[in-house]
């Protein structure tokens, strides 16, 4: 006997994302993308180990623009994670559950975490000679 | 008349085979790496444009007093290790819900722990070099 159809539950590509899903998933993708952000972390500091040379080399790539551009997302991936890894934090002692709280909070951090990777950005051109050093 | 042994009976965890221990590292992992995070931030946008001996200073400088210990260096594998940690734990979440294959998953699971202790390893060897004895 053939098993009866049975309905099934709308999933991901029938419901109108709200925020929350949006800043939900990012947060898993911020985090597998620092997950290869820790390599370019050891990289740099076996780089400073390794001499003037090395650490020359490490900071001519990481000042190109393709190298940049990949430093901003990791700024940015670093900024959206901790803030979302906060409220994540909150949620586990039950607070920030309610709907309105969870949708301006979702669009706090997604705001927030831009501002601060380009404030860290202008900080670094304006404050410290940025990568032209 | 129940067919669990004494011992699975009093572990109180049912078909799982661990309760609450990868969801409490996790959180306190994540509490640990708030701070350090923000610390890594500050000392990293310091850095930016350094040269090679500005970076070894920064990171060999120690501390003056009684307890002289290159606090920066410390800080830093302090946060080489819990990130990593905090790293393997989520990744092995992602990997639970994602590959179904029970080859795919040990070989993931083995990759990404493989992965964590030789990027700890180069870290921790780069930062005695730096501001190790000697």
């Amino acid at each position: 006997m053939a098993p009866r159809q049975r309905p099934l539950s709308p999933h991901l590509t029938i419901y109108r994302w709200p925020v929350t899903m949006a800043t939900s998933i990012t947060h898993r993708v911020t985090g597998v993308g620092l997950s290869v952000g820790t390599l370019f972390l050891a990289w740099w500091l076996i780089a400073a180990a390794s001499g003037p040379e090395a650490y020359q080399t490490f900071a001519h790539l990481a000042a190109s623009p393709l190298g940049e551009l990949v430093l901003f997302g990791f700024v940015w991936a670093l900024a959206f994670h901790l803030l979302n890894g906060i409220r994540h934090l909150a949620w586990d002692m039950g607070y920030g559950f309610d709907v309105p709280t969870a949708l301006t909070v979702s669009w706090l951090v997604i705001v927030l975490s831009v501002l601060l990777a380009v404030a860290a950005f202008a900080a670094a051109y304006l404050g410290h000679g940025g990568f032209n050093a | 008349m129940s067919m669990e042994t004494p011992l699975h009976r009093v572990q109180g965890l049912g078909a799982s085979h661990s309760g609450v221990k990868h969801f409490w590292r996790q959180r306190m992992t994540a509490a640990a790496l708030v701070p350090l995070s923000i610390w890594f931030a500050w000392a990293v946008l310091g850095l930016v444009g350094a040269s090679e001996a500005q970076v070894l200073a920064f990171l060999a400088r120690s501390l003056n007093g009684p307890l002289a210990i290159p606090l920066n260096a410390i800080l830093m594998g302090a946060f080489v290790v819990i990130l990593l940690y905090h790293m393997v734990l989520g990744l092995q979440v992602v990997i639970d819900d994602y590959v179904h294959s029970e080859g795919g998953r040990i070989f993931l699971m083995l990759f990404t722990r493989a992965f964590a202790l030789a990027v700890g390893a180069v870290s921790l060897f780069a930062l005695l070099r730096i501001a190790g004895p000697v």
